[in-house]
């Protein structure tokens, strides 16, 4: 009797038209995935960035299958004199490091983001934000080193001219990212510490912080190995 | 806390680990990135670096993804959704890896060398 009643119920009921149809359809009730929005939405983005990166690093492989000229041997390039001994990539290894080391401080300030201990949560951010900046600091020392030796662009003194275009496009975008990175965790460790979270005790927005500083992370893994390794 | 290896799973699908499991991911991350720069220092050439290269990033991608993004813990909907996706990019690498060879035959054929 009562699931005939439901059935006459549903015949009744109109969908909406229009723009509130257009809502209704995409929204009502089809959640597909059980995390918070804007968890879910974080991954897409990060998603749509894999495309971004992929795109470029694709396009380096392009340039560099294609090229005449020799390949500039990047062991040797990114190699720097400390102490008069010649330590060929060092620099890198250094980045490589520091930022490995971020994502771990920011993989506990996750964990301590789910037990709502905000104070540990912010700290481990900030240290996070600060390893970040070391990143970007040494980036602009290599940037600086390259220029002074006259790496363009569109010229590079060491072989292969898309060399410099591909360099300065690649770990460009990535420093942009890190940068990104930086002013997103300073933002969101600086609310939490103000207790912004407070009310809500709703602290899913670490965790989200988490996932783009992680990926940032997962990007220079693909960087290191195809650009400066291979 | 950090003495509790069970894996709780709060209200909304959240899950606590023992601080110990991400130190362990670390490690593993500083001993794979220690690998792949040897891989340089030792000046491995031609098929075993790249292989090695190749190896050594994934493993770290791997764990990255799956440890700190916390992807082995989520539900399959999102697993698909996120990590299929780029699997089109093996075509795209495929068609411009041919295209490339083919830029790359025509400028040592027409371009160089006059």
């Amino acid at each position: 009797m009562q699931s005939n009643d439901l059935i006459q119920n549903k015949k009744t009921l109109e969908p909406p038209q229009g723009i509130s149809g257009f809502v209704a359809d995409w929204s009502g009730d089809k959640e597909a995935f059980h995390v918070p929005w804007g968890k879910a939405m974080m991954w897409i983005f990060l998603l749509s960035d894999t495309f971004v990166f992929s795109c470029f690093l694709i396009g380096y492989m392009v340039v560099r299958m294609s090229a005449v000229e020799p390949w500039p041997n990047t062991s040797e390039v990114f190699a720097l004199e400390i102490g008069g001994q010649h330590i060929p990539m060092v620099l890198i290894a250094i980045m490589t490091f520091i930022l490995i080391t971020s994502s771990g401080t920011m993989a506990m300030a996750v964990n301590y983001g789910y037990r709502k201990d905000k104070i540990k949560a912010a700290i481990l951010m900030l240290i996070t934000a600060l390893l970040g900046l070391s990143f970007v600091g040494m980036q602009a020392f290599e940037w600086s080193k390259l220029i002074s030796e006259g790496v363009r662009p569109w010229e590079n003194p060491f072989g292969a001219v898309q060399f410099g275009s591909v360099f300065f496009m690649v770990t460009g975008f990535h420093g942009l990212h890190v940068s990104i990175g930086v002013i997103y965790l300073f933002t969101v460790a600086i609310k939490i510490l103000k207790g912004h979270y407070e009310k809500s005790g709703n602290y899913e927005i670490v965790e989200i912080t988490g996932l783009y500083w992680h990926f940032v992370d997962l990007v220079w893994v693909f960087i290191f190995a195809l650009f400066y390794l291979w | 806390m950090v003495e509790n290896t069970q894996v709780q799973v709060g209200e909304h699908g959240h899950q606590e680990h023992p601080v110990s499991l991400y130190l362990k991911i670390w490690v593993l991350l500083f001993i794979l990135s220690g690998f792949s720069y040897m891989v340089d220092f030792m000046h491995l050439e031609g098929w075993l670096r790249w292989s090695l290269i190749l190896l050594f990033m994934s493993l770290k991608a791997g764990l990255i993804i799956s440890v700190f993004m916390h992807m082995m813990w989520e539900r399959m909907a999102l697993i698909c959704a996120i990590l299929i996706p780029p699997l089109a990019l093996t075509l795209f690498i495929g068609i411009m890896a041919i295209e490339s060879n083919y830029t790359f035959f025509s400028r040592l054929m027409f371009f160089t060398g006059s």
